[in-house]
């Protein structure tokens, strides 16, 4: 049995172009057939890899590294299906803006969102963000206020804590009514990153 | 080997490609030779895709997906008219001698075996699957496949007398 397999074991392993192509080919009939459920692609800035996933309906997923990845995917396998592939050219218009965002030359995303990971009153809040413009702030009671619940403080922290879509939802512009930052899903230096990147635009 | 999951998250899709796919592809090879393996890879895994989520937590990915390759396949060699059921023994390829085709002399030596020679060698030697696995996806007992693949394994030695020619 051992002699046999030295046998095989000199046949050549598959290399890197023919991986490539076969998974191109995976991907492009995947969409073709409608079966591309999720589709991912990584993006390098300046406050680290970004992991961004996308449904036939829109943008479903930013992920920061310290957030895990693999981790992200599986819960995108176990949350919306475990069709996913690495598809970076179904992301490009969304890289495409995040990097025009981080160059100073983008203030708002077009690219259309798909919230289904956020529920409830958490979804709520999410809608809102987009109202706090580009370069401000506001404070979690403001957007609490804005989302209809003024009482509602620490359901928006824990709205910005879970958004499923940072940096495009701009969650990082609410903060504490005393004036500090507060928490962050990317970590408070990343929130510190983007606010002044905002305010230097 | 197969990968054994412990809770109910199924795996990113894109994980069972990397892990998987070169397997596959070399099981493809191996029964349809260079021309066609690719298209049955492609094929088998988007047949995966389509049925994977409703695949049953804790299978058996591997034996899953060389069962698609399997059929996959038999499509070919049927779309094709290769499928010829003989237990003659093929005329031994020719070698040309050089190290470097060595290896691919015995992809061609593979390709001249009858079809369950190749089948039982790509399961078991190629995969590592026990033949009663094998005999599960190529039909027949699990002795039958087992001295298929020993009769492939004794043509091969007649071309290549040792693993070790490296």
């Amino acid at each position: 049995m051992r002699k046999e397999r030295d046998l095989f074991a000199a046949l050549p392993t598959i290399d890197e172009a023919v991986s490539r192509r076969l998974h191109q080919r995976l991907v492009d009939a995947a969409s073709a057939a409608g079966l591309l459920d999720v589709a991912y692609r990584t993006i390098e800035t300046p406050v680290g890899t970004l992991l961004l996933a996308a449904t036939p309906k829109g943008l479903v997923r930013v992920a920061y590294a310290s957030e895990d990845h693999d981790l992200v995917l599986e819960r995108l396998a176990r949350d919306v299906s475990p069709r996913i592939l690495r598809a970076p050219a179904r992301l490009d218009r969304v890289a495409r803006e995040i990097e025009e965002y981080f160059a100073r030359r983008r203030s708002t995303f077009d690219t259309p969102l798909d919230l289904r990971l956020s529920h409830g009153f958490r979804r709520t809040v999410l809608s809102h963000l987009p109202e706090i413009g580009y370069g401000k702030t506001a404070s979690y009671a403001a957007v609490a206020k804005a989302a209809g619940r003024p009482k509602a403080v620490r359901a928006v922290g824990s709205a910005c804590a879970t958004n499923p879509l940072p940096v495009v939802v701009p969650c990082h512009r609410v903060v504490r009514s005393d004036g500090t930052i507060g928490q962050y899903v990317g970590g408070v230096e990343a929130k510190h990153m983007l606010l002044a990147l905002e305010s230097a635009a | 080997m197969a990968t054994k999951r412990v809770g109910v998250s199924p795996q990113p899709f894109e994980e069972i490609v990397a892990e998987h796919g070169p397997t596959v592809l070399r099981v493809c090879r191996a029964i349809l030779g260079r021309v066609d393996a690719e298209d049955a890879w492609s094929e088998t895994f988007l047949a995966a895709l389509r049925a994977y989520p409703r695949l049953r937590a804790n299978s058996n990915i591997e034996a899953w997906l060389v069962t698609i390759a399997h059929r996959k396949a038999l499509d070919h060699l049927r779309a094709s008219r290769r499928l010829v059921v003989t237990d003659e023994l093929p005329e031994r390829p020719a070698r040309d001698g050089s190290p470097e085709g060595w290896e691919s002399g015995l992809w061609e030596a593979l390709e001249a075996l009858p079809l369950k020679q190749r089948q039982t060698i790509a399961y078991h030697y190629l995969v590592g699957m026990p033949y009663l696995q094998v005999a599960e996806i190529v039909g027949g007992s699990e002795d039958a496949a087992r001295r298929a693949a020993a009769d492939g394994i004794a043509a091969l030695r007649k071309t290549f007398p040792k693993g070790e020619s490296r």
